[in-house]
């Protein structure tokens, strides 16, 4: 597909959808990688993004979406720009897991699923993340967070509403 | 594959080696229940309802997928399978709204059927329901997630059958659910085919829902009345005030030439016969020129003597018949024409030429295909045309034959079409529909590189760079299709109006020249083809049988003139000069469909027959209402020379057959009936008297419809508006038409063979002047029929509304 210019994703990520879907035997083998990708990009996976998909591998925009929301993992609204997932299964659950969730509503005023009014962090309650061995665990982005204690995850929020904002200045000066 | 033996219940069956237990079970009469598993679709093996036990295997195995060989031994009933099956039951009805009693499907729903006999009416689960509100899609296709219990079929139903894919499954678990591509709703060429495959009432159709109940309709199984394929339909019927009325429109058993098949007009195109537009009361026009009710018999009085005026006065009568009437209807009309108004000017709105059609296979007997065959053959060269919007049913076997055999779909048409998905090879012709130059591909199968004009096609490839650069490209695909289609050992040639007369002779000639090929040719309405081949034609019989040699018709019609009449452009013609005294017109809008200014009819007495008020039944003299094709009993033959028996299903009050009324009309005229319609004993006492031996059958004394009758084995007919009897005559005297009853009666498609014509009719058709108006209806229009259906109306609309919505999109990015 010979659309860049009309692609709603980076250069770079079109050009690695490109080699992915002539990698695989069948085109749609790639969807569900591209379907990560593009969210690790884009935030979420909006109409525009499952009808882009749909085309480079050349299905329909259903069949995208058939397969999409069978994971959980893969979203279709806007998460905040550090999306905190914080373990309840067992072993973290054993640990104190819905302490530190609690704590974390307390703290960013959200639910599960929400998102601050400043669109800067959004929670949710997820299953094992695979780091039992230091529960409780949770993951912002793809940063493992773990022997979490609420003052723990004080530190966690403030390092991440710190990076936030000079990232935000950073950005700031950089169109000034 | 070889056959197999094995051990079902204590019962030893042979199959074919790899054939699907459940099939094999099915054939032998033992049942198994299955929810997923759907004949000619892919295998799902969601729903576990088929579960066997087969010996030595660990584990209850599910009969939808599992192949049968040689020496297993299954058990199909015991009480840990009712166990296991019992135990589905309840996880599906964990969740499911167990509605019946509102529910559509109630009666005929295989959830409660399997729950009945399983008893699954008490759970162990107690989990709350997950509840969705009934969700409408399109104006055609309602959901009710609730009730769905996740088979698949309509999924697979709309993709593998249909090749639309509309339909899909999202999430997972138990909030999986069935999702249309549209977000909320259904873009999708809205046959039902997913609502008639779904085996509980999730899907529902807009025509239907929450109407009534299965047992409390009549279910008639008919021919529907819209294309030229002819799907048997049946129909649900119900009492009404005045008359009955046709509350669904199914497949019921499956069991028609269409299998599984209808499209939309065929499943939801029924409406028209409860129109408030449609014609309950005869009209005669008065002294102050509108058209006021009368009775019946004043109707028909005024036109029996208007006729005799105008027949006694010397002057023409034209009569212009029906593609939507039976074929006793226009062989009645036709026999009518020619012996009581003793004109052979007769014709009807040819939406193909049949009569060109017939010609060019006179003498070759066994080389029409049957609808049937199209689902069979190996291979098929299909060229021009659109069967997926136009030939529904035709499409849906293309489609069945490729997927299931994989059949060799070649395909020739000046502009793509949906069908080339399942085509091996396609070829792009340079030819415009207006310049009937699909000739030319006749003689480039034939052999000459230079027939196809690729020169022509500039406008259309616009990525040409130069002439000479491209034009070998193209030329040397279309020889490579051409190759394929010659290596073929057999063939069905399928095409349609896009070739006429003598195009059709070349076409025909080239694939008589090749063996094992076979035609079909495309007409537009249910019985188009009927209407050609009962003689509604100003030159030819019934048969196609020369009027200037009539041969058996000389002596069986009194008054036969052996001068072709004026054909329907020429009566409308001679209207126009003041030259016509009558014209009378059964089922068509001559009016509409030439374009002619009505101020010609101003010399001329119009008679109309017709459901609505047409064009020309609107300056009609007498306008007389009369039955739909759901409302009279008949056969009919489509595009592919297949007969069917129609059925009279519903009723309205007020109006009459048109094979009714042309009786009466006949008897108005003091026409002896008999002659008309062979019922009781003809002639000098029939069965009981002259049987012929002793004069000879040809001594034209004896009664030859009464010896005809006895040699049959057929009683004669008692009433004189019996349609049978005239099928007896037509059987009688039309070589093409040797029904076999049993299959006809019994609901069955039987071919006629139009191979059996006389060969001394090519000639007499060369001079015909081209007269063919293809309708070019397509999935969601019918001609007049289609425009007074609200069902169709709707979906046309909202079709326009998504495709327009798909428009505006493009534009805004
Ligand atoms: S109506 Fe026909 S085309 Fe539309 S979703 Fe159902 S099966 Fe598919
Ligand atoms: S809607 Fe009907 S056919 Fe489709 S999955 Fe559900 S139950 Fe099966
Ligand atoms: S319109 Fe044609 S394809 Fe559709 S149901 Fe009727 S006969 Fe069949
Ligand atoms: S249970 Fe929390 S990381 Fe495994
Ligand atoms: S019919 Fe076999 S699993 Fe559904």
């Amino acid at each position: 597909m010979s659309t860049e210019s009309l692609s709603i994703f980076s250069p770079q990520l079109a050009a690695r959808f490109d080699a992915l879907v002539e990698k695989y035997p069948l085109r749609r083998s790639a969807l569900i990688p591209m379907l990560l990708y593009a969210q690790d990009e884009i935030g979420y996976l909006s109409d525009a993004v499952m009808e882009e998909v749909a085309e480079r591998i050349g299905i329909t925009t259903l069949d995208v979406r058939n397969v999409a929301s069978y994971y959980s993992m893969l979203r279709f609204k806007p998460v905040g720009k550090y999306n905190v997932q914080v373990c309840t299964n067992i072993s973290c659950m054993l640990r104190g897991a819905y302490d530190i969730f609690e704590h974390l509503q307390d703290r960013l005023g959200i639910g599960h699923k929400g998102v601050t009014a400043d669109g800067v962090f959004s929670l949710e309650e997820v299953e094992c993340i695979g780091v039992c061995c230091w529960a409780p665990a949770l993951q912002v982005n793809y940063d493992f967070h773990d022997d979490l204690t609420n003052e723990k995850v004080d530190d966690v929020l403030a390092s991440y509403r710190a990076k936030a904002r000079s990232e935000q200045a950073e950005g700031g000066s950089a169109h000034a | 594959m070889p056959d197999v033996t094995f051990t079902v219940d204590g019962k030893k069956l042979t199959a074919p080696a790899g054939t699907l237990l459940i099939d094999a079970c099915r054939k032998a009469g033992i049942e198994i229940p299955a929810f997923c598993y759907y004949p000619g679709l892919s295998l799902q093996a969601a729903c576990r309802m088929c579960v066997v036990r087969q010996e030595k295997v660990p584990k209850l195995q599910t009969a939808c997928t599992t192949q049968v060989g040689e020496g297993q031994v299954f058990v199909t009933e015991s009480a840990e399978i009712a166990q296991a099956r019992k135990a589905t039951i309840e996880l599906l009805l964990g969740n499911h709204p167990l509605d019946c009693p509102v529910c559509d499907a109630g009666g005929e729903c295989e959830l409660q059927d399997m729950t009945f006999k399983y008893g699954a009416g008490e759970s162990l689960y107690v989990e709350a329901k997950q509840h969705r509100e009934e969700q409408k899609w399109s104006p055609a296709v309602y959901f009710d997630r609730p009730r769905c219990i996740l088979c698949y079929r309509c999924v697979r139903m709309c993709g593998e059958g249909m090749d639309v894919w509309a339909l899909g499954i999202q999430s997972r678990g138990a909030s999986a659910t069935i999702a249309p591509n549209g977000g909320d709703h259904l873009d999708c060429e809205q046959c039902g085919m997913c609502i008639d495959a779904c085996p509980v009432g999730a899907l529902t159709s807009d025509t239907y829902r929450y109407k009534t109940r299965p047992w409390e309709m009549n279910h008639v199984a008919t021919v529907c009345t819209h294309c030229g394929d002819g799907c048997k339909v049946t129909l649900g019927i119900r009492q009404a005030d005045n008359g009955t009325d046709i509350v669904r429109a199914d497949n019921r058993d499956k069991s028609g030439i269409n299998g599984d098949f209808l499209c939309a007009k065929g499943r939801f195109g029924f409406d028209f016969v409860e129109s408030p537009d449609r014609l309950t009361k005869p009209l005669i026009r008065n002294a102050a020129g509108t058209l006021e009710p009368a009775t019946w018999e004043q109707a028909i009085r005024h036109v029996a003597s208007k006729l005799k005026e105008v027949r006694a006065a010397g002057r023409a009568i034209g009569v212009i018949g029906s593609n939507t009437t039976t074929n006793e209807e226009n062989y009645l009309l036709q026999k009518f024409a020619r012996t009581v108004l003793g004109t052979n000017n007769i014709d009807h709105v040819r939406s193909t030429d049949y009569p060109g059609f017939a010609a060019a296979m006179a003498g070759h007997d066994h080389r029409a295909a049957s609808l049937r065959d199209t689902q069979t053959a190996k291979a098929i060269l299909l060229i021009g045309g659109n069967p997926t919007e136009e030939h529904p049913l035709l499409a849906w076997n293309l489609r069945t034959n490729f997927r299931l055999n994989q059949a060799r779909l070649y395909i020739a048409t000046d502009s793509p079409i949906k069908l080339e998905r399942q085509a091996l090879m396609s070829l792009q012709l340079p030819v415009s529909l207006e310049s009937g130059g699909y000739e030319s591909l006749s003689d480039f199968l034939g052999g000459d590189d230079n027939a196809l004009d690729f020169g022509a096609m500039d406008d259309v490839i616009e990525s040409r760079p130069t002439q000479t650069d491209t034009v070998p490209t193209e030329l040397t695909h279309a020889k490579t299709f051409r190759e394929a289609v010659l290596a073929e050992d057999s063939l069905i040639v399928i095409f349609g109006e896009e070739f006429r007369g003598a195009a059709i002779q070349k076409l025909v000639a080239w694939g008589l020249g090749k063996e094992n090929v076979k035609f079909a040719y495309l007409g537009d309405y249910v019985n188009s083809r009927g209407a050609a081949d009962m003689g509604l034609l100003p030159d030819l019989l019934p048969g196609y049988v020369p009027v200037s040699e009539p041969g058996a018709f000389g002596e069986e019609y009194a008054n036969l003139s052996k001068q072709p009449g004026l054909d329907a452009v020429q009566m409308l013609d001679a209207a126009g000069r003041g030259e016509l005294g009558a014209l009378y017109v059964v089922g068509a809008d001559p009016i509409a469909s030439y374009g002619v200014d009505p101020a010609a009819f101003e010399n001329t007495f119009v008679i109309v027959q017709d459901i609505f008020l047409t064009e020309t039944a609107a300056l009609a003299d007498v306008v007389l209402p009369s039955a739909s094709l759901y409302e009279k009993t008949g056969t009919v033959t489509n595009s592919y020379g297949d007969v069917q028996l129609v059925k009279k299903a519903a009723d309205k009050a007020g109006v009459k057959t048109d094979f009714e009324i042309l009786v009466r009309v006949a008897g108005g005229m003091g026409i002896d009936i008999k002659k008309l319609v062979p019922f009781g004993t003809t002639g000098k006492g029939g069965v009981t008297a002259d049987m012929g031996q002793s004069r000879g059958a040809q001594s034209g004394e004896a009664d030859r419809h009464a010896v005809w009758l006895t040699a049959n084995n057929l009683e004669p007919r008692l009433s004189p508006f019996d349609p049978l009897a005239v099928l007896d005559e037509i059987q009688r005297l039309l070589p093409a038409y040797q029904l076999d009853r049993l299959n006809l009666f019994g609901g069955n498609d039987v071919p006629s063979q139009p191979g059996f014509v006389p060969v001394s009719d090519l000639l007499a058709q060369a001079a015909h002047q081209d007269v063919v108006l293809p309708a070019h209806d397509g999935l969601f229009t019918s001609g007049t029929l289609g425009a007074h259906t609200v069902a169709l109306t709707e979906i046309r609309q909202y079709q326009h509304s998504v495709s327009d919505a798909v428009v505006a999109e493009t534009a805004a990015d």
